[in-house]
């Protein structure tokens, strides 16, 4: 198995406070890579720095192949990024959006057209292909925003709690999208508050108090807890951090 | 009484705990005052001056050093060539030129009047104005000394700079400046600070809460009144001791003054607050609209009366402008307020307006 | 506490309403829930409870007074705590309650007993600021920023959206206690699984209200037999499943699929089915419904 992410020893502190520690972990092609921990555990932390936009303190680490050290631009060009709170320009339509995004990754124009077609046709959005992305419905934003996030046909997308406050339906569907840029071979890195959302994924790995608590399958995770949900799970690990008020 | 207190004790701490907020309360006047102070002075020193002396009479090498002797003017070069005048122009080195014709001398003796051309620079109108008064003043002095007074044919005016003798530039910017950072401060920091409630969601529940609407307003603006007159303090002890600025008034005047301009100003702030939602925007509208009306329609920059119609009665509507006036009357001429009344009521009337617009205009709901 | 008659709210330059024909009743004492996602139009309802909005036609009451006429009288006796609700970043664990205190016209002592068990957990960070503290430990400051003066009716607008599962089981918790004392709250919410924490909820989206019940009424009320199933390869499940023709409806719910029959057709044929399509280890269970499948089932109405 490729291997798309591989971190060893990866710390960063603020001062005193370690904010993230000893972070090792592997995450291969195609996988989709559940980031689950409580508020404050050091998730954001963590992503940042495999997104090359926080230089680590210390310990080794590569995303898509480049180090978190030195080659952070390239690391940027290979991945995608989507959060609940970022997604699109509202003042744009759907397609200067796509464009835009793809504009940026260095995508030639014919590209572009051509993916840009592709995206419509697959989600059957032709109806919104020229509206203002403010006009379109709000699940279908959500929809949208991970396809433009995997437009430039990144190695990696990182997903920042992306199905926060999405109705069910929508929620479902999102996953649907998920799904099938892993099974592109897209790796896909995902947060979630959502505990059946994690057993959605094929690997999970908690974070507590700024260190990986456990990393499995949410299967063996389970049986290694004995108990029926992930949200127990979560339950059983998170509620021993210490750092609560932080 | 006791949550006006608290609202105004909260206001207080989020202005001492931000960095930012501190440096361009404080921070800004200096800076402003210096710069406007120091740098952009439009006095007039060691301007370079070249001389065609056509003469090379004695009297007209005496006048020559009392040119260059002035402190006004710099005598960079002699020259006897009238046409290689056009040259030094046009390389930009000089601002005036002085030609003092053939035969100055004996010429001047028989008519008991000297003759000479000053030659300026006009592509800074204000400029070159203001240099030929400097010249026309040395070529007098140097008349009356050589002829005496009496012996003078005709009317000869005699110009005599009131209030401001030595023409110093600081008098009229620092006034400027005042009605400016008051303008500035006083609009942009109650805009922002009203803007940041609603960013925060704390506004609704300040709007939910017992405390009505108008002390929130009141309780707001009191802050930041106050921190302009210390503002203002700072301001003026800075002119005074540094830029040697006159204060031949009332400091009590002064302050009373200023206080109904930062009235005006406060209004002006909780109007902006009441139109956005972002602190961007009401920064924004606050800079663009206060900053550059502000610069150009009080008279300290470019003098009103030299505007077109239209503009001079659109200078009407600033308040920075009436108030530059009256700051202008009780620090440099030291008069009383029987001088201004007139500019006191207008800015009243503003200050009334705008602070009944806005408590009218100021949303009770979301 | 609570009364909402056919309420509308139409926004500025939008052609759609954002709340459409409302009816609602919460009882005095009750723990209500609203629940939908974003969009559905829960902040705008709770605005216009809160006396912030006037809604475009229709009629609401709360605590008995109307919220377009007597907007002071309501303000005095209401706690509300905004969806954005952030607090004063600046100001130190300490001083945000004292300020809250002083502006509702109360002090911290006169009704520390009321935020006692949730001030506790503060009290270690009492002299750090609030933008320095964690969500959970931010939506309990805000919690007793908005009990602080012992309001009769309590808004919370999405008060748990954004916060880790332990932080949210603990907030309910604490809700659940101070229902005890007599307060009647009213909590909005997109988690379908916090349903089970109230005594009714309504379920809310693209501005209608869905059904309005306690939560045992509205999983009772599932109109069809549900079964969980599930195999080793469960994307292929999903899709093959669907293409079967036998299921009126199949939702993926964690490491299960939810499905509902259509009319006639059985179990039976559908491992048939899916043992054709080379499916190994299905296990299959007839399960009762949750909320959000209901929720589900009802957006199809829609």
């Amino acid at each position: 198995m490729q291997t798309v992410i591989h971190t060893e020893n990866l710390c960063k502190a603020f001062g005193d406070f370690k904010a993230a520690y000893n972070i090792s972990f592997e995450v291969y092609k195609g996988e989709i890579f559940g980031f689950l921990g409580a508020n404050g555990a050091g998730k954001t932390t963590a992503m940042k720095m495999l997104c090359g936009l926080s230089i680590p303190s210390s310990g080794k680490a590569t995303v898509a192949g480049f180090d978190v050290w030195t080659q952070t631009e390239e690391i940027k060009r290979n991945i995608g990024y989507m959060s609940q709170k970022f997604s699109l320009y509202e003042d744009l339509t759907v397609l200067e959006n796509l464009k835009f995004f793809g504009g940026i990754y260095g995508m030639s124009r014919a590209e572009i057209k051509e993916k840009s077609q592709q995206l419509v046709h697959e989600l059957g959005i032709s109806q919104f292909a020229n509206r203002l992305v403010k006009s379109i419905p709000l699940g279908w934003k959500q929809k949208l925003a991970f396809s433009v996030a995997i437009f430039h046909n990144p190695a990696i997308v990182f997903l920042d709690e992306p199905t926060g406050g999405v109705d069910p339906i929508t929620r479902r569907q999102f996953w649907d999208l998920i799904y099938q840029a892993a099974a592109r071979g897209i790796t896909v890195f995902v947060t979630t508050h959502y505990m059946d959302e994690a057993e959605y994924c094929d690997r999970i790995s908690m974070m507590v108090d700024g260190e990986i608590k456990a990393l499995d399958t949410p299967e063996n995770l389970k049986k290694q807890f004995g108990v029926e949900t992930m949200d127990e799970v979560f339950y059983e690990l998170a509620r021993k951090a210490q750092r609560k008020g932080d | 009484m006791k949550q006006f207190f608290a609202f105004i004790k909260k206001e207080f701490l989020h202005v001492i705990r931000d960095s930012k907020t501190l440096l361009m309360l404080f921070g800004l006047p200096i800076v402003q005052i210096a710069l406007f102070g120091f740098a952009l002075s439009n006095e007039v020193k060691e301007v370079n001056l070249v001389v065609c002396n056509l003469s090379n009479e004695t009297k007209a090498t005496e006048l020559i050093q009392k040119f260059d002797a002035s402190g006004n003017f710099k005598v960079v070069q002699v020259i006897h060539d009238p046409n290689a005048l056009d040259q030094w122009f046009k390389n930009g080195n000089i601002k005036m030129c002085l030609v003092i014709p053939a035969q100055f001398e004996k010429n001047a003796v028989r008519e008991r009047k000297i003759d000479v051309q000053l030659i300026a620079d006009s592509s800074d109108p204000n400029l070159a104005t203001t240099l030929v008064n400097y010249g026309n003043q040395i070529v007098f002095d140097f008349q009356m000394k050589w002829f005496g007074q009496s012996t003078l044919p005709g009317i000869n005016p005699e110009v005599h700079m009131m209030y401001n003798p030595s023409l110093k530039g600081t008098t009229n910017f620092v006034p400027g400046v005042i009605s400016l950072i008051m303008m500035l401060i006083c609009v942009l920091m109650t805009s922002v600070s009203i803007v940041k409630e609603k960013e925060l969601g704390t506004m609704e529940v300040l709007l939910v809460s017992p405390f009505h609407p108008f002390f929130i307003i009141i309780a707001k603006a009191i802050p930041y009144f106050v921190l302009s007159l210390f503002n203002l303090s700072i301001i003026v002890f800075l002119s005074i001791n540094l830029l040697d600025m006159p204060m031949e008034g009332s400091i009590l005047l002064l302050f009373a003054e200023s206080g109904l301009l930062i009235l005006v100003c406060l209004s002006l702030g909780l109007l902006i607050s009441n139109t956005t939602n972002s602190q961007q925007a009401a920064m924004l509208i606050s800079l663009l609209g206060m900053l550059i009306p502000t610069l150009i329609f009080t008279g300290f920059l470019f003098p009103i009366e030299n505007m077109p119609k239209p503009l001079q009665i659109i200078s009407n509507i600033m308040p920075s402008k009436w108030y530059y006036i009256i700051v202008k009357d009780i620090m440099i001429k030291g008069l009383g307020i029987k001088y201004f009344w007139k500019e006191t009521l207008i800015l009243m009337g503003m200050a009334i307006f705008l602070l009944a617009l806005s408590l009218k205009k100021f949303k009770i709901r979301l | 506490m609570v009364e909402v008659q056919n309420l509308h709210i139409r926004y500025k330059e939008q052609k759609d309403f954002a709340l459409h024909d409302i009816n609602l009743n919460v009882e005095k004492g009750e723990l209500f829930g609203l629940i939908g996602p974003d969009g559905a139009g829960k902040t705008s309802l709770f605005r216009i409870l809160a006396t912030l909005l006037l809604p475009t036609s229709g009629r609401a009451s709360v605590m008995g007074l109307d919220v377009v006429k007597d907007i002071y009288a309501i303000r005095r006796k209401l706690g509300y705590m905004p969806g954005r609700f952030s607090l004063y970043q600046d100001l130190s664990v300490e001083e945000n309650l004292n300020f809250f205190a002083t502006l509702f016209e109360t002090t911290v002592e006169e009704n520390y007993d009321l935020v006692k068990d949730i001030y506790i957990q503060l009290e270690p960070f009492k002299k750090r600021k609030a933008g320095q503290l964690s969500g959970g430990m931010k939506q309990k400051l805000a919690l007793c920023c908005a009990l602080i003066h012992k309001p009769e009716l309590l808004l919370l607008d999405e008060p748990t959206t954004g916060v880790d599962t332990v932080s949210r089981k603990e907030f309910w918790d604490m809700l659940g206690k101070l229902k005890k004392t007599g307060l009647t709250i009213l909590v909005s919410t997109p988690y379908m699984d916090e349903a089970s924490r109230c005594d009714r909820v309504a379920l809310i989206q693209n501005g209608k209200i869905l059904s309005v019940d306690t939560p045992k009424g509205i999983i009772d009320s599932f109109p069809y037999p549900l079964f969980q199933i599930k195999s080793k390869e469960m994307a292929k499940l999903h899709k093959d499943m669907i293409e079967s023709k036998l299921l009126h409806s199949a939702h993926i719910f964690g490491e299960w699929n939810h499905l509902v029959f259509n009319d006639g057709n059985t179990m039976e044929q559908l491992i048939d089915y899916l043992s054709l399509k080379g499916h190994t280890n299905i296990v299959w269970k007839e399960i009762a419904a949750g909320i959000e499948d209901c929720f589900i089932e009802r957006m199809r109405d829609l």
